[in-house]
């Protein structure tokens, strides 16, 4: 009884992990080496599909006469003021969302509207308020990512253990304290998978919004180098976003354990 | 039968803790929209350092009877007093301790036994200082570090225990404590907190719906009517202390449990309980 017993990873797990990790990566470059000889053997016409080798070139040649470092920081500075905003406006909303019956009841309908209409579509309009510089890029980002924050912060709040609660009143905790010990701690979680989520459909936000009107940037990038068929920066533009996506979805993976410490087994996400 | 029952010793001079006179706890039934009475004009008195059990059929009220003195649900007529003063709400003059652990599961046991008193307003360097003592008492130690999913139901149970006396409250109230754990955890923990009680002389008011384990922690079992419970007996536990878990073999601990169970099951065949 007072001894505690730490089961070690169990050594079947880790041979099955390092299996999975070959067979994934081997898929990948049996991809990549039909995709080079695709072009290399001329089946299809090469000006289409380029090819990885290509690729590499042209992102190489994007580094060294610093457009892609250019258009890069552009992107990031749009994706950031729209995510952080959209962080400080969507956890303590969503919060406030789940937590106030009376908030939920009255701005619920409105939220669940708006989270349906898809933000693309507003884009003429965005363009039309902000202009085609930076400020309508963030206004995008920040509308297509808050709404996974709201959305799972709310649900937080529907999650609290009502028996902790229970606990908290018999000790004589005031609402705030019920809030800042239970329905906090409680949330942390759901913002993690929030933040995770809202940086997909920011990213996505940033390129969309780039491809749409714009005249700098990841996005207009792509849509410049498709424009005049340049297919292997295209595939570069893609690749630089794909790497940012996964970069920032891993980092973000690793904070959200860091705070799910307590609860053991990690889920796999 | 009916009526106030007794101040059970009548020569125990130790002061009265905790009064309750004439409660009636009713609630709302939202099925029937009706309100529906749970406990029935019960008095008791509680005198300091007594360790007072309450028996009956489940779904008799005496949970809710529990409930009411922590001050979590409200009472439509009578009177709870505490040292004296009357109680409306929960306060840290009681602490409960449920038949759940419910501890905050992102917090190590040290930070969930140093919850009550951080609630309270205290610093938790101050809260840990005073925490420690119980820590030690309970045999938590070396154990602050864990998370609560780490650890066995019955160790769980503890840190729970740990949590309420670490506020130092006047009254320990103890809902069906052990109820949720296995039968041979269920039985040790009766020995701790037996042994425990008699270290820490705290009041407490216990539920439970096992017999012998009344017997065996008890100065007094009062047993609740089927619902609407009201006080049907209050019986005098005058085995000696210190007690030992073996208690439980003699002649006068298994008359006692009998005595006791009659009359729950007269009460049951008349009011047609169960």
């Amino acid at each position: 009884m007072r001894h505690l017993t730490v089961f070690p990873k169990s050594t079947v797990a880790k041979r099955e992990k390092i299996l999975n990790l070959l067979l994934g990566s081997s898929v990948i470059v049996l991809f990549l080496v039909g995709w080079e000889l695709l072009f290399q053997l001329k089946i299809v016409n090469p000006l289409f599909i380029s090819a990885p080798s290509r690729v590499v070139l042209a992102e190489i040649a994007m580094i060294k006469d610093g457009s892609l470092l250019k258009n890069l920081t552009v992107s990031a500075k749009e994706f950031l003021l729209g995510y952080g905003a959209a962080v400080l406006i969507g956890f303590p909303f969503g919060i406030i969302l789940g937590w106030f019956k009376l908030v939920r009841g009255s701005f619920g309908p409105f939220i669940a509207a708006l989270q349906a209409t898809p933000r693309v579509a507003l884009m003429p309009l965005f363009i039309i308020w902000f202009g085609l510089g930076i400020t309508s890029k963030i206004v995008v980002v920040l509308m297509s990512a808050i709404f996974p924050l709201i959305v799972n912060l709310r649900v937080a709040m529907t999650t609290i253990d009502a028996d902790l609660v229970h606990v908290a009143r018999a000790y004589g905790a005031s609402r705030w304290q019920i809030f800042h010990s239970i329905a906090f701690p409680t949330s942390l979680p759901f913002l993690m998978t929030g933040l995770r989520l809202a940086a997909g459909r920011g990213l996505l936000g940033v390129i969309v919004a780039e491809v749409f009107g714009g005249a700098e940037g990841i996005g207009y990038m792509i849509q410049y180098a498709g424009s005049t068929f340049q297919t292997d920066k295209v595939f570069a533009g893609v690749l630089v976003v794909a790497v940012s996506g996964i970069t920032l979805d891993f980092s973000l993976d690793r904070l959200g354990r860091h705070f799910d410490r307590w609860r053991g087994e990690v889920p796999v996400h | 039968m009916r009526g106030i029952a007794q101040g059970y010793l009548a020569n125990d001079n130790r002061p009265v803790k905790l009064a309750i006179k004439n409660l009636v706890v009713g609630y709302l039934d939202k099925q029937s929209g009706h309100t529906l009475v749970a406990v029935d004009r019960v008095s008791l008195d509680i005198r300091e350092g007594e360790f007072v059990t309450i028996v009956g059929l489940s779904g008799c009220g005496k949970s809710t009877f529990l409930n009411a003195i922590a001050g979590l649900v409200k009472h439509q007529h009578g009177e709870i007093r505490v040292n004296d003063r009357i109680v409306n709400g929960p306060g840290t003059d009681r602490a409960v301790v449920f038949q759940k652990a419910s501890l905050l599961p992102w917090r190590k046991v040290g930070r969930n036994i140093t919850y009550g008193l951080e609630l309270s307003g205290m610093k938790l360097a101050e809260a840990r200082e005073k925490a420690s003592y119980y820590v030690n008492l309970i045999r938590l130690n070396g154990f602050e570090n864990h998370y609560p999913h780490q650890l066995s139901g019955g160790m769980q149970q503890r840190v729970n225990l740990a949590r309420a006396l670490a506020c130092d409250p006047e009254v320990l109230l103890l809902d069906e404590p052990f109820a949720a754990l296995d039968a041979i955890t269920r039985e040790l923990m009766q020995n701790e907190l037996l042994e425990l009680c008699e270290k820490v002389g705290k009041t407490v008011v216990m539920v439970t719906h096992q017999i012998d384990e009344a017997v065996l922690l008890s100065d007094r079992v009062i047993i609740f009517s089927a619902r609407p419970a009201y006080v049907l007996d209050d019986i005098s536990i005058p085995i000696p202390r210190p007690r030992k878990g073996h208690i439980k073999d003699s002649e006068e601990f298994r008359e006692l449990v009998s005595t006791i169970w009659r009359v729950i099951e007269g009460n049951a065949n008349i009011g047609g309980g169960i």
